[in-house]
């Protein structure tokens, strides 16, 4: 009996030695474990043995058929195993090839620069204040301290409407609604973004519709420092913390004193170069002290309140941020244009310029 | 304003001050530089005299001069000019010298002729051919015959100058003079200014006819005239020439020149009449309307009733501050001249000069001028017509005034000053501004009482003089602090907020923002929308294509996705959020849109994957996920009603919000592109306050989901959302969730019928569900829709 379960491990070794697949190892089970297999058939034997030999050979057989399982069950797994490396073998792809086209939507440029200088100011305690585009004489002008008669009135320059309305030229008039707007007579912080019309020919510097950010304050012992600092804020919030800014006397109607304020020329640093004209300043923005009269016209004592105002073009900014030429660009909205602004700025100096 | 360092040296000392140092102050108190400039840029020119001209004799068109150039040196000079001839005096340019433009003289053989220098024509200098004289036209500049030969002759001509074009601001009118100038830059560099001499004699004028003056108009407040006679009319000092060339002005004989020498120190602009043209009464008053008069320009103007004129007893002579009228022009036969000094309403003049013409004169009495220089800038001419024109004066100066000389004394104290300019200067440091300005001011108790000059017509208020102390002591040192007083949070409106949001959504679904111009064409304003509106309409516009406010968005964004596939940038997703404007009534409305625009794929086609077109639904899937984003309440409808023709009839809808239209969406109408483009408009407006105030939170169910499909024939004109909205109807409670998974056209079943297969979701909250339950609901519902839509479940 011995013998026979020899011969069967000997012969399954063979057998299994030809087995390459799961099918060829499936006939190598039927063949020793099946109904009619090697093994099964050995225990037909078992009704011709006495008591204590069936018992003995019950052992042998159990043992035989557990090997028999075990070889089995190791080749599976070593097959499965080949199996699947043939399979991931076989997707292998060119991970160099580049990935399928996705996009990010982007803000325009011109919403950039609003959002970034927004965010500064509202974390400064400043509300964003809108006002209406069809804006009247009265706050677009009159109420600025600018007179009928005054040069910037002229219908030449503006679009109007009629006698009594125009496309704001400006965003100043906000000022004039949100004091006006203040019943309580409170202190004022505020920045204005909007779009602002004025009757130029487009051309690579001039645009009929562009934006600009106002910006008020009107409170008890407000002086020219607060006005620098928080223009330097904004300056080094938008051109990095190594930019200065001076201030050169200036006029605005609505404003007294006035000032053009520029910075340190962020492409040479102050040295000179042609986009400053050699100077070492470029010019951004116009400030000043509110004019009493404003603060009056507004219901606010000029002697108890004074403020600061300030605006900047948007355009401006944009285009000496990123050296554009031609301020119709950003109205054309190429998209090779509108991509190059759609990428995170970290604002940190991290590689020599 | 340009302004001549000689000149201005006259009346401040300034020589020995480089000009660049100026030029980098000028814009620190203020006055922006536009240039510095040379008058000649050219050095090593000297006075000769031509002894001799010979024909060159290997050239038609080249002389040889033999020429003085002093101490005994005589140089033989080719010149080619037709003008040159023997025993004038001329500019020669000798070996070493250099010309603008880099240009050096060196000796040269010209043809086989020795030449040793260069005789200059004026261009050559570097002077406009417009200041060239009549006699040097076209050739080289022939010198006055007592001009010393071996001098100088940048400096004979006075052409030694340096010239700073200054750019003022709106409020400096006084700095339309070289005293302004001068009072400013003694201000800078604390140095007294030193008034011209205005002196002269009169002559007695009792036996001649005097002026009468006849002003009928309250728009001339001061008006003075006065009679010289015996003029001769010649060339100006070579001083007078130079200096209004710096300033920009044409020389053109001693008389003209004169009233214009006088307008630019003074910045009181005169006029000279021929008096024996003009006559001896001058009456000032409004034109008539359609009164003609001829400038001096040769061109005849036609007037109204708000321009100033000065006539005579016969007609207008002059149009007062603008221009002079050319029957009464000074010509090289005029004798007798008036002169006029006055002041005019500024308001009017710019008028009149803005419908006729600007000039000089207009340009400063726009701005207004000094009352009280009215009558020196008069003298000042009388003394220089005497000295430079032999004029004789006359005695009588007829005089007409309603101008109060009330002196203007502002009140300020030190501590406003500092607490505004943030500084702390002391009254010491105060004072002494105000003194280097020539203002007279006292000083008690830290408070000072200014007398600004008349000439600062600027000056009104106490931050005024704030201005003046903080602009000369310097902004340089300043120290940026941020406002100290009691802070709150900034905030932004409601809607700006919604707006963020909106922009948010777009972006993140891939859509690029764009900036599209308001202004807008007839043509495009009705465009994409069915409203009944007025248009805002601009009164006067730059053009024709943007002479409306527009009211729709789409029209710019179909326009600049047009532009962008003309120049192969393709697969385009467009978006804008702009203020529109229309006329209810009396009222103009503005309203907030969001618009946009695709074309081409939504995902584009790769080597790997086919790529997602853009098509109704797509967009319809922005438009839906924005709503469910911005957190809508209430119910929203797409509905093939009130459609503009501009979109395809077939694949668009209105889109409404409670039954209130908010919008369009769809494909736009073949005819208008022959790109295939989607686009939808929402009113902002109208989705605002709208959002609910918080997100509900509900409690994700822990119970399993049962999935079955439900599909039916129908009629191919349902609309699948009542069919959904009947599913919906008779779900109960547990029906989460109604997908349509497939609709059929097809050969496959009735050309007028479609196959629409729904997969619906079914849980409880509380409990497991038993598949009884489930079919009792589902098989409701398939009954249901079978009867209400005469509908056929399929696969049964």
């Amino acid at each position: 009996m011995n013998e026979k379960v020899e011969t069967i491990k000997k012969e399954l070794e063979n057998s299994l030695k030809k087995v390459n697949d799961m099918k060829s190892l499936n006939d190598v089970r039927v063949e020793y474990l099946g109904k009619k297999g090697k093994v099964t058939e050995l225990s037909t034997h078992m009704k011709d043995l006495d008591n204590n030999q069936k018992k003995e050979f019950g052992k042998i057989l159990n043992n035989l058929r557990k090997s028999v399982e075990n070889s089995l069950e190791s080749l599976k797994v070593k097959i499965e195993e080949e199996e699947l490396n043939k399979r991931l073998e076989a997707e292998s792809i060119d991970v160099t090839l580049p990935g399928n086209k996705l996009h990010v939507g982007s803000i325009h440029p011109l919403n950039k620069i609003i959002k970034e200088v927004e965010d500064l100011f509202i974390s400064m305690g400043y509300d964003v204040a809108e006002g209406p585009e069809i804006e009247t004489d009265l706050y677009n002008f009159e109420l600025l301290n600018l007179p009928a008669g005054h040069p910037a009135r002229d219908a030449q320059d503006s679009f109007y409407i009629n006698d009594e309305l125009l496309l704001r030229s400006q965003t100043s008039p906000v000022q004039i609604r949100t004091m006006l707007a203040n019943k309580e007579k409170t202190p004022i912080r505020i920045i204005c973004p909007g779009k602002v019309y004025r009757k130029d020919n487009d051309d690579a510097t001039h645009s009929h519709e562009f934006h600009q950010i106002e910006g008020l304050v009107v409170d008890k012992d407000i002086s020219m420092n607060h006005l620098k600092g928080t223009l330097e804020a904004m300056a080094h919030h938008l051109f990095g913390e190594d930019v200065q800014i001076r201030f050169r006397p200036s006029y605005f109607p609505f404003t007294e004193p006035s000032f053009e304020v520029d910075l340190t020329c962020f492409k040479c640093e102050g040295k000179g170069c042609s986009m400053c004209k050699g100077t070492g300043w470029i010019e951004v923005l116009g400030a000043g002290m509110v004019h009493p009269q404003v603060l009056k016209n507004c219901g606010y004592d000029p002697e108890k309140y004074t403020g600061f105002a300030f605006g900047v073009g948007v355009e401006r900014i944009a285009m000496l941020k990123y050296e554009i030429s031609d301020i119709r660009d950003f109205y054309t909205n190429n998209t090779k244009f509108l991509e190059q602004f759609n990428k995170f700025e970290s604002g940190e100096e991290n590689e020599s310029k | 304003m340009r302004v001549s360092k000689n000149w201005l040296n006259m009346y401040v000392p300034i020589s020995d001050i480089d000009t660049e140092l100026i030029a980098d102050k000028m814009p620190l108190i203020g006055n922006e530089i536009e240039s510095v400039e040379k008058l000649c840029d050219a050095t090593n020119l000297v006075i000769g005299k031509v002894v001799s001209k010979e024909k060159h004799p290997n050239s038609d068109k080249l002389n040889v001069c033999m020429v003085d150039i002093g101490n005994g040196k005589i140089e033989q000079i080719v010149c080619g000019a037709k003008n040159v001839d023997k025993d004038q005096k001329v500019i020669v340019a000798l070996p070493s010298a250099t010309l603008p433009g880099g240009i050096k003289i060196s000796p040269v053989k010209l043809r086989g002729v020795e030449s040793n220098g260069m005789i200059c024509a004026l261009e050559e200098l570097g002077i406009e051919s417009k200041y060239v004289p009549e006699r040097s036209k076209g050739g080289i500049h022939i010198l006055e015959s007592d001009a010393p030969v071996g001098e100088d002759a940048i400096k004979y001509l006075c052409y030694n100058d340096d010239i700073l074009d200054v750019e003022l601001t709106a409020n400096r009118s006084d700095l339309l003079s070289m005293l302004g100038m001068a009072y400013e830059i003694g201000a800078v560099y604390n140095r007294q200014v030193i008034l011209p001499d205005t002196s002269y004699k009169e002559v007695d004028d009792k036996d001649i006819e005097k002026l009468s003056l006849d002003v009928q108009t309250v728009n001339c407040p001061l008006y003075m005239a006065k009679k010289v006679v015996d003029v001769k009319i010649k060339e100006s000092p070579n001083f007078i020439k130079a200096r209004l060339m710096a300033a920009g002005i044409r020389p053109i004989n001693n008389v003209v020149d004169i009233s214009n020498y006088v307008m630019l120190e003074y910045g009181q602009p005169l006029h000279f009449f021929d008096s024996d043209k003009l006559g001896n009464k001058i009456i000032v008053r409004m034109a008539k309307e359609n009164e003609k008069m001829t400038t001096l320009d040769g061109i005849e103007r036609n007037l109204n009733k708000n321009d100033i004129v000065i006539a005579n007893d016969k007609e207008a002579v002059a149009l007062a501050g603008v221009m002079g009228g050319l029957s009464t022009e000074v010509t090289d036969d005029t004798k007798n001249i008036t002169i006029e000094s006055a002041v005019f309403n500024p308001l009017l003049i710019r008028k009149t000069s803005k419908s006729i013409v600007r000039s000089e004169a207009s340009i400063r009495y726009e701005k207004g001028l000094d009352t009280q220089r009215t009558k020196e800038a008069l003298n000042r001419a009388c003394h220089l017509l005497e000295k430079y024109a032999d004029a004789k004066i006359l005695s009588t100066t007829i005089e007409h005034s309603e101008v109060n000389k009330v002196n203007k004394v502002i009140k300020i104290s030190l501590d406003k000053i500092n607490k505004i300019l943030g500084m702390s200067l002391s009254k010491e440091e105060v004072m002494n501004i105000f003194v280097r300005l020539g203002f007279s001011g006292e000083e008690q108790d830290e408070t000072f009482m200014v007398l600004v000059p008349s000439r600062r017509l600027d000056i009104s208020i106490p931050e005024d003089l704030i201005e003046e102390v903080g602009r000369l002591h310097g902004y340089e040192n300043m120290r940026g602090t941020l406002p100290t007083t009691k802070i709150k949070k900034g905030e932004i409106t409601p809607k700006h907020k919604l707006i963020n949001s909106i922009k948010q959504v777009l972006t993140s679904l891939g859509l690029d923002e764009v900036i599209t111009y308001s202004l807008t064409s007839n043509e495009d304003i009705n465009k994409f929308t069915n409203d009944k509106f007025d248009a805002v309409e601009l009164s006067s516009c730059l053009s024709e294509d943007k002479k409306l406010v527009r009211y729709s968005i789409i029209p710019s964004l179909v326009k600049t996705i047009e532009y962008n596939l003309s120049r192969n940038n393709n697969n385009l997703k467009m978006f804008e959020v702009s203020n529109i404007y229309y006329k209810d009534k009396n009222n103009y409305i503005e309203e907030t849109k969001v618009a946009a625009a695709l074309s081409g794929n939504y995902i584009n086609e790769t080597f790997d994957i086919t790529g997602i077109k853009t098509d109704f639904y797509t967009v319809k899937a922005i438009v839906e996920e924005l709503l469910n984003y911005l957190n809508v309440k209430g119910n929203f409808e797409f509905k093939k009603d009130n459609l503009p023709k501009e979109f395809h009839p077939g694949r668009s809808a209105s889109i409404y919000l409670n039954n209130e239209q908010i919008g369009y969406i769809g494909q736009i109408h073949p005819s208008m592109s022959k790109n295939e483009i989607y686009v939808f408009e929402i009113s902002v407006d109208k989705l605002l306050g709208k959002s609910r105030d918080k997100i509900k939170y509900k409690e994700i169910s822990k119970y399993p989901e049962i999935v079955k499909d439900m599909a039916f024939t129908l009629d191919k004109d349902i609309e699948i959302i009542n069919v959904m909205d009947e599913i919906k109807k008779h779900g109960d409670k547990i029906l989460k969730d109604v997908q349509v998974f497939d609709v059929y056209t097809g050969e496959k079943i009735d050309k007028d019928k479609k196959s629409v297969a729904f997969k619906l979701v079914f849980q409880d909250d509380k409990k497991t569900l038993t598949d009884e339950e489930v079919m009792s609901i589902f098989n409701t519902i398939i009954s249901k829709i079978e009867e209400k839509f005469k509908a056929n479940l399929r696969n049964k």
